[in-house]
């Protein structure tokens, strides 16, 4: 366990150092912002739609955490978290430790051009990349879980460059 | 020997036994191609024989619980005349707008009159209620031209399986025009798709090879993907997310119940039997590195790891005689296809063309391998064992995921719509001619072909 996350990490870091100067990956029209992310975990919190925020719920993480804070995006078949995707997950890193009773679960997405089976393995990778950043700057492993829903839930619709670039993400929803 | 007598000798020459989701016994199948033989055979598909297929004839008319048997012998003709339609290598006549034949005719064929319509191929037969309820179902074969008969068989079947006699005597009757293997008579697993999507429902479904008796096994609740049928048909392999977290089960068809293929807090996918139905080979993403396995089908055991790089391994398709895999690997950079032995050693890719190579299928014929390629459009097609021959069959936005006939002969796959998401099974022959839509009640994606039933 331990050796393959230093694994990962490491080729994280060979990857990061690869794909720095890429284009800018954030797209300009994001999505609209979900309501307890594209999952919903939180859907039926009982103080949902009260327009009361419990602090440590989903819905207050959301707005902690700012637009589409919640969510990490990805190149084409690619896992690395940049620089960028670092001070989404800080602002993460810092809402989970101002709620240490909180759990996360990070869901990995790929977009529709990729088939089935290895859009599994992607988004469990993209996953992961999340988790394993957040947990490289403190966040205790034992609360984050990782789920791969590879090309089955985009959250944007179109068959289009601009759509896939808003699929391929890693979206971290809360746990109370 | 009147007529009569010498038919009823033919019907008792017919004589088979058959239980429920059992064997349909027969006459010795006809010869088939040579095992070793290297290539295709290459018959083509452009140029289709007539055949015609009048309604059979029922001696005795009685009801059943399929219906009456003079409904029943008309039917049957339907069913062969659209299995033989379908394969793209004959043009059929009948049952509609021929003339009814007689229980005489059967074994005595009025050769001018059908040198007259004119067409190359006939197709007779009888229906027969027996003492039990079932059917006795007698198939001709006659080459009109030759003015002789060259394949009869027959079959005896409970009346709620009276398609399988239908598949089973085209598939005869196939086998012996073509020099290919049958196929009809065989099922399909897929996944049945509705809704929006983002919020795609998709459930687990079974159907004939020509998509009858289609049958849901799943609500939808949790999102099923990518069944594979056992063997024996006995059970299912596929991935549900009905706890939460994508976890292949094995589904029991007729207990209606599942269980995990391993216990694992690692997500599992990309389920696959061997061919003797006696290992499971998966995919499992341990901390996010994703590796090709296999684990024997009872349960008991431990998994073995096949695969070991650190890229995504996954998928994997077994060789016909259980001695290779063929799976997917983006190791070097992109995915591509690669083989191994069974036991995981001897890696070795196999796809050097342009664009990414993904999902791999072994031909049941073993000549072959089926793949997606990936070049901005997904497009399905076929390369030997060792990488060379390559060859696209279709052409379109995204067709992925072949699966093969039990023959070789056919490659179906799921094709996706650009924008709205819909998908569609289209099947292909292995020329690339003959492309066509399976029907389903809704959409439907991921199938996978059983082999031929007994």
């Amino acid at each position: 366990m331990k050796t393959n996350t230093i694994k990962i990490a490491a080729i994280l870091l060979v990857s990061t150092a690869l794909v720095a100067g890429c284009g800018k990956k954030k797209v300009e029209a994001l999505p609209p912002a979900a309501q307890g992310t594209d999952y919903g975990q939180n859907a039926t919190d009982p103080n949902a739609g009260t327009g009361q925020i419990i602090p440590g719920s989903q819905e207050d993480f959301l707005q902690q955490v700012g637009a589409f804070g919640d969510r990490i995006l990805f190149e084409t078949d690619r896992f690395n978290v940049d620089a960028e995707d670092q001070a989404v997950l800080q602002r993460q890193a810092q809402w989970l430790a101002q709620y240490p009773n909180t759990r996360a679960i990070v869901e990995g997405h790929a977009d529709e051009r990729g088939t089935r089976d290895y859009n599994l393995a992607l988004g469990e990778r993209r996953a992961n990349s999340a988790k394993n950043y957040l947990t490289s700057i403190g966040v205790d492993a034992s609360r984050i879980q990782t789920v791969s829903y590879g090309k089955e839930r985009p959250s944007a619709l179109g068959s289009d460059e601009q759509s896939w670039a808003q699929n391929r993400r890693a979206v971290t929803v809360t746990v109370r | 020997m009147s007529l009569f007598a010498r038919n009823r000798k033919l019907a008792s020459f017919l004589l088979f036994i058959l239980g429920t989701q059992a064997a349909i016994a027969q006459t010795p199948p006809p010869a088939a191609p040579a095992s070793d033989e290297p290539e295709l055979v290459e018959f083509d598909t452009s140029k289709t024989r007539s055949i015609a297929v009048p309604a059979l004839v029922a001696p005795a008319p009685a009801d059943t619980a399929a219906g009456n048997s003079v409904a029943l012998g008309r039917q049957i003709a339907e069913v062969i005349s659209s299995d033989l339609r379908a394969s793209g290598v004959f043009e059929t006549q009948g049952p509609n707008g021929l003339r009814a034949i007689t229980l005489p005719e059967v074994a005595t064929p009025q050769f001018d009159y059908w040198k007259s319509r004119p067409v190359e191929q006939l197709v007779q037969g009888f229906v027969r209620v027996g003492g039990d309820g079932n059917l006795t179902v007698g198939c001709y074969l006659y080459d009109v031209g030759f003015g002789n008969e060259t394949t009869r068989l027959g079959f005896n079947v409970p009346p709620r399986e009276w398609r399988r006699a239908a598949h089973k005597c085209a598939d005869a009757i196939y086998s012996r025009l073509t020099g290919e293997l049958p196929f009809f008579d065989s099922r399909i697993a897929y996944i049945a798709e509705s809704g929006p999507k983002n919020k795609r429902t998709k459930r687990l479904a079974i159907m004939d090879s020509d998509g009858a008796n289609h049958r849901f096994i799943t609500n939808g609740q949790s999102t099923a993907l990518t069944p594979r049928f056992s063997p024996n048909y006995k059970s299912i392999l596929y991935l549900s997310y009905v706890d939460g977290n994508p976890r292949i089960y094995v589904y029991d068809i007729d207990a209606g119940r599942q269980r995990l293929i391993t216990q694992s807090t690692s997500p599992t996918f990309a389920p696959r039997w061997s061919p003797d139905g006696k290992t499971i080979l998966y995919s499992m993403a341990v901390s996010g590195n994703t590796d090709v396995y296999k684990i024997a089908a009872t349960g008991n055991g431990t998994p073995v790891k096949l695969t070991s790089s650190p890229g995504i391994d996954v998928g994997g398709s077994f060789s016909p005689d259980g001695r290779q895999i063929v799976f997917e690997s983006d190791r070097s950079g992109s995915q591509q296809v690669y083989v191994m032995n069974a036991d995981g050693s001897n890696q070795r890719r196999i796809s050097f063309g342009s664009g990414r190579y993904a999902t791999p299928e072994w031909s049941p014929r073993a000549d072959l391998i089926a793949f997606t390629r990936i070049a901005g459009d997904f497009r399905v097609g076929t390369m030997r064992p060792d990488g060379s021959g390559e060859r696209l069959l279709t052409d379109s936005w995204q067709d992925e995921a072949p699966t093969w006939a039990p023959n070789g002969r056919v490659i179906q796959f799921f094709r996706t719509a650009k924008g709205s998401g819909k998908t569609s099974i289209w099947q292909v022959d292995l020329t690339g001619s003959n492309e066509r839509q399976l029907p389903t009640p809704v959409d439907g994606s991921d199938p996978a072909w059983g082999p031929v039933l007994p």
